[in-house]
């Protein structure tokens, strides 16, 4: 299980480039998600790591061995595709064996192997069947099975969950994260769904327009995003963002914008001091606005209202802009309700107009 | 009650007239063959004065060494062709399944054999094995190698045939392998890359079982079509020397002009007849129970789900 390493990695498909120097590297044993929207160049990575793609310039090392060139089966490694790739002429067991079969395995350890993956599974009694003969969830992990069985050093996830419907998927997710603990692997994960990312990654990697915009944990990602494109991607209901400027008030640097004039800390005021009088966007999430009526609370209309038991998700009006807000409550807010807020203070998160870092 | 009856009847009246050209096209012909075929029928009489013999045109083919002769030589051939036809076509198709510069113009140039018309091609190959002009005796000469009998030997006329047919019929087996091949699912063929299967081995277990439905219809199409081959055979050898390339629908055509048996023609046919609706039976058979198993699975699945 050795440390896997992307060096100045580049892909063109004729005249378009689809990854640019790309460089990454991936510990031992880690769980690595790459999340991204469509076209991002996220499976295009992974495919290169697989083998399945070639590569235009750079390097990928695998402990100290340079894949970069290697067939896919040289480079000891299993993968699961989003639309499963069971071989639709093959039973369960066959599928899960081909691999083994092609090494010439024994036959008493193939048998042993493939039980004990089943077992795992849930397959047991699916074994002599075809995979047309079995619904999506099954399907799903006969593909887990297949990678499973082959112990191989690294195991590649192309968008695994995106076939599944969203109760399935769910519970697919967790079964996967309880198995990666288990098996202690390298894990390279593809998904477009920023919730799956942070439920199932050590370490995620935010992709756009084949470049990474920032790799780190869930929580690094979360509470301290580099860029306003990760602070919008990850968190559910996503970050809301606002123009604002930033104004000084005696010392003390205020976010103002219309509606709203909000202090930062002093500590942020001293190193965003160069700022002052200039642009910003402002970006808030849904769950850092809270409920007070202190002074200098912020006045929002309710537009929208969904309740959803513990928790509303209301929509509110600032400064002309549509805002999201989550309020933890269990009693339901009416559409037309004025509300104070005030927004907390490590949730404001600045950014800057032309480069999008964060401020 | 009335309008419920012509609402009834309407489908059936939109229906009549293909119904009347299908029975005019299609069954009145057949019937009229195997009308024929219980007839002792010289061209020279109307079928009306013909002579009512029942199946002895039947027993007596059945026991005439030539027409015994040429059913199997039929048989043979076509057997032979589609073998070659297929391990040519499907190899083709696998070797050409890629992305180069130029492969599409050289599939197209790949198909031109099929789309020349079979005088055309049996004249062709009569030149090119030509005895003393052709290109291959030509050639054999100059490189100082014996020549060879190309139409004039029983053994070799028979090669020969198969040959000008697998050089014109390959094609066929191509595109339709090729199509195959290009409409198998691709994720599929790159898990058994990951899961360390060769090139050949990729073929083996998993491009070939999943092109078998395609293949074996296509071998069921051709069959049919070998069996009924005629131009080529009557431009290149006219069934000589002696009955060794005589195919059955050659005998038909010679049984009816040389030597003026009409019934027994017909009997002939409708021996080839037998022939090819087995095949297609067969064929039909297989497509309905591929259709059963898939509707079998789908039911599993469903219920699994």
């Amino acid at each position: 299980m050795p440390e896997i390493r992307l060096e100045n990695l580049r892909k063109d498909y004729g005249a378009v480039t689809v990854i640019e120097d790309l460089n990454l590297s991936m510990e031992d044993g880690e769980f690595t998600v790459l999340v991204g929207p469509s076209g991002c160049g996220k499976s295009t990575t992974l495919r290169m790591i697989a083998g399945l793609e070639a590569v235009t310039e750079g390097r990928i090392m695998i402990g100290d061995r340079d894949v970069s060139r290697l067939e896919p089966k040289e480079r000891d490694l299993a993968m699961v595709f989003q639309d499963y790739a069971l071989y639709p002429h093959m039973n369960v067991a066959k599928n899960m064996s081909f691999a083994l079969r092609l090494a010439r395995y024994d036959k008493d350890e193939i048998h042993k192997r493939v039980s004990e993956t089943a077992e795992i599974l849930g397959l047991t009694d699916h074994l002599q069947r075809k995979p047309a003969e079995l619904s999506g969830g099954q399907r799903q992990r006969v593909a887990m099975g297949r990678a499973l069985v082959r112990d191989a050093g690294t195991f590649l996830f192309d968008e695994p969950l995106s076939n599944l419907d969203a109760k399935l998927r769910g519970q697919m997710r967790g079964e996967l994260a309880l198995m990666s603990q288990r098996i202690n692997k390298n894990m390279i994960y593809v998904t477009h769904d920023q919730v799956e990312a942070m439920t199932l990654g050590d370490r995620i990697v935010v992709m756009k327009f084949g470049k990474i915009m920032q790799a780190g944990t869930p929580e690094e990602l979360y509470r301290k995003p580099q860029n306003k494109f990760v602070a919008g991607f990850i968190g559910s209901p996503p970050m809301n963002f606002l123009p604002a400027e930033l104004r000084d008030h005696g010392g003390t640097l205020h976010v103002e914008g219309q509606g709203f004039s909000v202090p930062l800390s002093a500590e942020r005021s001293a190193s965003l001091k160069s700022y002052t009088n200039q642009n910003v966007h402002l970006g808030v999430r849904p769950s850092g606005f809270v409920e007070s009526d202190a002074p200098g609370a912020i006045e929002m209309p309710i537009v929208l209202s969904e309740y959803i038991g513990a928790q509303s998700v209301l929509i509110s009006e600032l400064g002309g802009q549509q805002v999201t807000i989550e309020l933890n409550s269990l009693e339901p807010v009416r559409i037309g309700e004025i509300r104070h807020f005030t927004i907390e203070r490590e949730e404001l998160h600045l950014f800057d107009p032309q480069t999008e870092a964060a401020l | 009650m009335k309008t419920a009856l012509a609402n009834r009847m309407t489908p059936y009246l939109f229906l009549a007239p293909a119904g009347i050209v299908l029975v005019a096209a299609l069954l009145y012909p057949i019937g009229y063959m195997i009308y024929a075929s219980f007839l002792d029928w010289n061209p020279s009489q109307r079928i009306g004065e013909a002579d009512w013999i029942g199946l002895r045109n039947y027993t007596n083919l059945l026991g005439d060494a030539a027409f015994r002769e040429s059913f199997w030589v039929t048989i043979k051939f076509a057997a032979i062709v589609v073998t070659l036809e297929m391990v040519l076509g499907v190899g083709l198709a696998l070797l050409l399944d890629r992305n180069l510069r130029g492969m599409s113009i050289l599939r197209t140039l790949f198909i031109l054999p099929m789309m020349i018309a079979p005088i055309v091609v049996g004249l062709m190959w009569r030149y090119m094995y030509h005895p003393t002009v052709g290109i291959f005796n030509r050639t054999l000469e100059n490189i100082g190698l014996p020549t060879v009998p190309w139409l004039s030997d029983g053994g070799w006329a028979f090669t020969s045939i198969i040959i000008a047919d697998v050089w014109q019929w390959t094609p066929f087996i191509f595109i339709l392998s090729l199509a195959a091949l290009q409409s198998l699912p691709q994720s599929a063929i790159e898990a058994s890359r990951i899961d360390g299967a060769s090139a050949w081995q990729t073929i083996l277990y998993v491009k070939l079982p999943l092109m078998m439905p395609v293949l074996i219809v296509t071998a069921l199409l051709r069959l049919i079509d070998a069996f009924k081959v005629l131009e080529v055979i009557l431009v290149l050898t006219n069934g000589g020397p002696g009955l060794s390339t005589e195919i059955l629908s050659l005998r038909i055509a010679r049984t009816a002009s040389e030597f003026r048996e009409l019934g027994v023609a017909a009997a002939m046919s409708n021996f080839l007849l037998i022939l090819l609706l087995v095949l297609t039976v067969a064929m039909y058979l297989y497509g309905k129970a591929a259709e059963l198993r898939a509707a079998r699975l789908r039911a599993a699945a469903e219920e699994a789900a």
